[in-house]
């Protein structure tokens, strides 16, 4: 069993580290949201998704032959532009039809839950439904979604011996790391930051000093959702193909990244995310990859059982984030 | 071909295979309605067979080609001007447990059928099984693979197609003796139709000098990272995959991208174009995927087969696809029985178990528990989105 994990200690790592940082900017999301206004979007899986969907279109319609170096760096420049700004549109507009009005009202959170996982229910039925088999012309039914041909080059950027880094696990890794370190700029000095940061402290006295709350919600769904975006497209790079329940999975496991790093905490979120995928990794080398998720949530509740609030603790609302 | 454990993702090529399959059952209705018009001319002697399976559901698909294949049996055979003459009645369940049991209860006892070829899926054969025992009125499957059908102790129930560990047997023959593989990697997909399939394959290539390893994959995950470190670092000769197509185009490419260039191999819930195209390009190539069923439109694994695919051609102006040859082959079986004077169900049910006959696929004959002796199974290698048969798992080399 631990010469599985000797064996395997390189190659999972970067695997984890890959896949970590996937769940890292997904949880990001719900870690936002959450800081905010107190409410697990469950919906944000489906931003993800829209966010693939997005990517893998846009590779549709360019039909490159397959890139590496730094073209390859340059397109998923464009994916994770174009994607982030679908998700994070979605994300504004899933802001604004499902919870904003309950918000309106004055309904309980519990209400807004429930809305949460109505709208990715829907969101998921009318991907499966509707936009795969009028855009992709496949029947109303499941199934995957891959193209044909690869579009991307492989190549290493760093290969010593056992230690192997692909340049889409390197870019995967890279893009969660900017885009962590230009959200935390963003909320640490800016003035929509100041503001984000106020409403999450305090709603109520936000308001009486100035702040626009319907804007500064907004602008968080907007930001989260861009994140998954980008993580949409380092997906898309990565795997090529999509299906309208990929959010799903990923999106459990963003947040529970989201709970480990300590929900509200954005370096949490990154810890959170990156932790989890390496466990998830070392785990299934040494278990075998059957026991992946059950290593990874034993974790979270030992992790829960001594720490309650997360590796990192502190909320959005205590001005670090 | 166990429907009852098909995942969810694997519906959608079965749906345009469906689509495809309609079209040709509108032919194949007009062909039903004149042979029984023939065959009604002389009442006193002529019996009812039912075919029961999914014909307009979403896997119906799978279904249309064996229905076709008994049609045509029984055209042919009613074409000779027997003593008794055979009519073929559809009973539609949708692959639905719960619609096959009451439409059995009604061939039985209103039609009063003397055989039924199906159900076709392993999930309506575990319902309507105890109905036949019932009404003491045999049945042939084309096409239900799970292995526990056969351990019900029904004395009624027969199938023309080996089991899921006949299946896995097969393939481990054609990865020891046709690969000569001395390390496998065996990956599941965790299902009921993988787990047990993976263990199969695992314990007969062992058996036949192979060591192994396992690993399972999350069928609804997308990464199959620590699977392909698993994999890279054990260094296999070859990798079977014991789970449906979808997971394994994924998996096979990113087999690939890891640096695992071993041979891939896996069992019927992969016999699709839809590993090629997840895996994408012509990563796949190469590939071989085995099946207990005989798809041979091209009619080269015998005379026999050469002939029933053409017969098939020119009856239906379509290519014999999956399970199309075992339907024809349930039929035979049932033939042969009447054949020899038995028109009542008791008469032919104790027929059908001294039934030896070469059918298209494999000799037809029973155990004592129903199964069929023939222990047959093929391999297929993937072709772009093709798979061309290779031929035996037994005898089968790669070209």
């Amino acid at each position: 069993m631990l010469q599985g994990f000797i064996d395997q200690f390189w190659p999972s790592t970067i695997d984890g580290l890959a896949l970590g940082s996937i769940y890292a900017l997904i949880a990001l999301g719900y870690t936002m949201v959450y800081g905010v206004l107190r409410l697990i979007n469950f919906a944000h899986s489906e931003i993800f998704m829209i966010g693939t969907f997005a990517a893998l279109a846009t590779l549709h319609g360019l039909s490159l032959s397959p890139v590496g170096g730094f073209s390859l760096v340059l397109l998923v420049a464009v994916l994770a532009l174009i994607a982030g700004a679908v998700s994070g549109g979605s994300a504004v507009l899933l802001e604004f039809i499902a919870y904003r009005p309950l918000r309106r009202r004055g309904a309980s959170r519990l209400a807004a839950l429930i809305s949460a996982i109505g709208a990715s229910i829907f969101l998921q039925q009318l991907f499966a439904r509707v936009v795969i088999p009028w855009w992709f012309d496949l029947p109303k039914e499941k199934g995957p979604l891959p193209i044909q041909e690869h579009f991307v080059e492989r190549s290493n950027v760093i290969a010593i011996g056992d230690f192997v880094v692909s340049i889409d696990k390197f870019l995967i890794f890279a893009g969660a790391i900017i885009m962590m370190l230009a959200l935390d700029l963003l909320v640490n000095r800016t003035k929509l930051g100041r503001g984000i940061r106020a409403t999450a402290q305090d709603p109520e006295t936000a308001v009486l000093m100035g702040v626009n709350i319907d804007r500064i919600v907004t602008a968080t769904f907007a930001i989260g959702g861009a994140m998954a975006g980008v993580a949409a497209a380092l997906f898309i790079m990565r795997f090529e193909e999509t299906n309208y329940f990929v959010g799903f999975l990923l999106g459990i496991k963003a947040f529970t990244a989201a709970v480990l790093g300590g929900i509200g905490n954005l370096r949490g979120a990154l810890a959170g995310g990156l932790v989890l995928g390496l466990i998830e990794m070392y785990g299934s080398s040494i278990f075998g990859s059957e026991w992946r998720d059950v290593v990874a949530f034993s974790v979270l509740v030992l992790v829960l059982m001594f720490r309650p609030t997360g590796i990192f603790g502190e909320s959005l609302q205590q001005a670090r984030a | 071909m166990a429907i009852l454990r098909l995942n969810k993702v694997r519906i959608g090529a079965i749906a345009v295979g469906a689509v495809l399959a309609l079209g040709v059952s509108a032919c194949g209705g007009g062909d039903d309605d004149s042979s029984s018009g023939g065959g009604g001319g002389d009442a006193a002697s002529s019996v009812t067979i039912g075919f029961m399976g999914d014909l307009t559901g979403e896997n119906s698909g799978i279904v249309i080609p064996p229905k076709q294949g008994a049609q045509l049996a029984i055209d042919e055979y009613n074409a000779t001007n027997p003593k008794t003459k055979i009519t073929l009645k559809e009973y539609d369940s949708q692959g639905r447990p719960e619609q096959a049991t009451p439409l059995a209860k009604t061939a039985i006892t209103q039609d009063k059928i003397v055989g039924l070829i199906g159900p076709a899926f392993s999930g309506e054969s575990a319902q309507v099984g105890p109905v036949l025992e019932e009404g003491k009125v045999p049945s042939i499957s084309p096409s239900a693979t799970n292995a526990k059908l056969a351990q019900n102790g029904w004395k009624y129930w027969h199938r023309v197609i080996a089991n899921d560990n006949v299946q896995g047997a097969g393939i481990a023959t054609f990865i020891t003796n046709g690969l000569g593989a001395k390390k496998v990697f065996v990956i599941d997909d965790a299902s009921e139709y993988g787990k047990p399939l993976g263990q199969t394959v695992k314990q007969s290539v062992e058996s036949g000098g192979a060591t192994t390893s396992v690993d399972s994959i999350d069928a609804q995950a997308s990464d199959y990272g620590s699977t392909v470190n698993k994999a890279k670092a054990f260094a296999p000769d070859a990798i079977f995959f014991a789970g449906y197509y979808a997971q394994g185009g994924k998996l096979l490419k990113q087999l690939r991208e890891g640096g695992v260039d071993a041979r891939f191999l896996s069992g019927d819930g992969s016999l699709d174009a839809g590993l090629a195209k997840g895996a994408g390009g012509k990563v796949a190539d190469g590939s071989v995927i085995g099946c207990p069923c005989l798809i041979d439109p091209a009619g080269e694994a015998s005379p026999a087969s050469k002939k029933f695919a053409d017969a098939y051609k020119a009856k239906f102006n379509n290519d014999a696809a999956i399970y199309a040859a075992e339907g024809y082959d349930a039929a035979t079986a049932f033939i042969t029985a009447i054949k020899a004077g038995n028109t009542t169900a008791e008469k032919i049910n104790a027929a059908l178990s001294s039934v030896d006959v070469a059918g298209v696929g494999k000799q037809v004959k029973f155990g004592s528990n129903g199964e069929v002796t023939a222990t047959d199974v093929f391999v297929y290698e993937v072709k772009g989105d093709t798979l061309p048969l290779l031929g035996n798992a037994k005898e089968a080399k790669l070209g």
